[in-house]
């Protein structure tokens, strides 16, 4: 089963289409990467997905339950972080657990172990019984973490979750989430952080004016919009570039300091050449890197036309 | 656990109330348009109209109070909560609109009820009899739960100013006062009159005070707990399900 199957969803705010149409599948177990210049529809699509306004068009389905039909019984499989910490300030982070472990119907025994759990592993143990208003923005983000997760969700939907913070919080809750997700808690990730995307997400996703443009694992994407790729490689002595240049699959080849750079549409055959070429000559790869675009420039790409 | 239940639901429901009383119950504006505007209300009518006895004076006194009281917290609710983001967790929790609504009633319910205790028991230290103990204890039930929809339905409209409803809900709350019997006889009311007061329920919650503190009443003590069962149950799913269309807007 899919932990999330959206198909179609369509959203307008009066005479602007906010989500034109947009369909994705997200398997159990992975973290996927919902990306996406602003206003390009990404808060649109996961407040439908969380249930927060219904679609004009579309259907969702989370862990199995539409959500437009059986919005409960989706609601109580998933957790849901939001960019801004919406806890309640005037209660304590107890007391916010507490509430959120009788909205999910926990028992209240289970709900305190759980949230003591929580609040030790994200370093809010010992300010428990604080009021939410003196915290920093990183203790609520960590809070609002704590609150999405004491019910042990199957999904979790995540805004943002370490937009401003410092490099401890963004730390703790990133190494938080590959523990999750290595447990089996598939996570569903709108960033920015394209570097963050790169290190966390099995899949990505990425938004355009309201519509889904390219959907694949961060390496086959960067490499999907490049058709010819740039392999990096030094050896340990001269070699002519002549002789580089008539490998298979080489259409070009540069030197670069001690290193040369081969651009070639077929990096598999072309690396493969490589090692034949270092046998045969009696020479040894001292380096080897395959210069992919970056996600940044993928999703760039991508999204041309919309980052003015 | 089927987390979709009417049990379950409940148990929600009373989970939002007590997050209400925590957080509302002490907040200057639910004093001041809760207890505060009908004590003094109440205070110059009474310092001004000496010929009107106690013994029907006091069981207004209650009536304003319930009024006031049930309908102070539950009409900027949702206001305060989406000014602050809250709404939006609440919403992506696994609890329907309606048992929202039902928990925003229930706090406004027991705070009503609470205040409304303190006159009764006002009524009864200056010297009037308590007579029909049961009709008072379920009539001041009925109409708590009957006020708390109004409030709630004063909170239908999407605004994320909490002054807004609260001004609204004071539009409405006074000409109930006026037309329900409380500083006016109801068989002092022009015909016109009697047909505005029919329309509120304030007359019939007010009425049955009267009733259980001096056994006299204006319309038959059956209808007027039908009347005001009827309402309650009308204001009720209405403002569930008004709710429930314009929650999205909130967002």
């Amino acid at each position: 089963m899919n932990a999330i199957e959206a198909h179609h969803l369509r959203k307008s705010f009066g005479p602007v289409t906010a989500v034109s149409d947009v369909s994705i599948t997200v398997r159990e177990g992975e973290i996927f990467g919902f990306l996406g210049p602003n206003g390009a529809g990404k808060t649109t699509t996961t407040r439908m997905l969380n249930g927060v306004i219904p679609p004009d068009g579309g259907t969702a389905l989370i862990l199995g339950h539409d959500i437009r039909s059986e919005p409960v019984l989706a609601k109580q499989g998933f957790g849901v972080v939001p960019e801004i910490s919406n806890a309640y300030t005037d209660l304590t982070a107890w007391q916010n657990l507490m509430l959120m472990g009788e909205l999910y119907g926990l028992d209240r025994g289970k709900a305190a172990q759980h949230s003591s759990d929580l609040l030790a592993t994200l370093g809010l143990l010992e300010r428990k019984d604080q009021k939410v208003q003196a915290y920093s923005k990183g203790m609520k983000q960590r809070l609002i973490l704590a609150m999405a997760l004491l019910h042990e969700p199957a999904l979790l939907f995540l805004d943002e979750p370490t937009s401003g913070l410092d490099v401890q919080s963004t730390h703790m809750i990133l190494s938080l989430l590959r523990d999750l997700n290595q447990q089996g808690t598939t996570i569903f990730l709108t960033t920015h952080n394209m570097e963050e995307a790169n290190q966390l997400c099995h899949r990505v996703g990425i938004i355009r004016a309201g519509k889904i443009v390219a959907t694949d694992a961060p390496e086959k994407l960067k490499t999907a919009i490049e058709k010819v790729h740039t392999i990096e490689v030094s050896f340990d002595r001269d070699v002519s570039g002549d002789d580089l240049a008539a490998l298979i699959g080489v259409t070009s080849a540069e030197r670069t300091g001690d290193k040369w750079q081969l651009t070639t549409p077929d990096k598999d055959a072309t690396i493969r050449a490589l090692v034949t070429f270092t046998q045969q000559r009696g020479t040894a790869i001292v380096t080897l890197n395959t210069l992919a675009p970056t996600l940044d420039e993928a999703f760039l790409r991508l999204t041309q036309g919309d980052m003015s | 656990m089927n987390p979709a239940g009417l049990p379950e639901q409940v148990k929600r429901a009373w989970a939002i109330a007590k997050k209400d009383i925590r957080l509302y119950y002490a907040k200057n504006s639910v004093l001041i348009f809760g207890i505060l505007m009908p004590f003094f209300l109440f205070l110059a009518f009474f310092a001004g109209s000496s010929q009107l006895p106690l013994t029907f004076l006091l069981p207004g006194l209650v009536g304003v109070t319930l009024l006031f009281t049930a309908t102070a917290l539950s009409p900027a609710i949702y206001a305060w909560e989406g000014r602050h983001g809250t709404l939006e967790r609440l919403v992506s929790c696994p609890i329907t609109i309606e048992a929202m609504v039902f928990g925003d009633m229930i706090a406004s319910i027991l705070f009503g009820i609470g205040i409304t205790l303190i006159t009764v028991f006002i009524a009864l230290a200056l010297g009037l009899p308590l007579l029909h103990g049961i009709i008072m204890i379920v009539s001041i039930l009925l109409a708590a739960c009957c006020f708390s929809a109004i409030g709630m339905l004063l909170a239908v409209p999407p605004t994320s100013e909490p002054s807004t409803p609260m001004t609204l809900s004071l539009l409405i709350k006074f000409p109930l006062i006026f037309i329900s019997g409380i500083f006016v006889p109801l068989d002092q009311l022009p015909s016109w009159g009697l047909v505005l007061s029919a329309c509120s329920p304030l007359t019939y919650f007010t009425d049955l005070v009267r009733y259980s503190f001096t056994g006299e009443h204006f319309f038959p003590v059956l209808a007027d707990i039908l009347i005001l069962a009827v309402i309650t149950l009308v204001f009720t799913a209405g403002t569930m399900y008004l709710h429930k269309r314009t929650m999205p807007k909130r967002m």
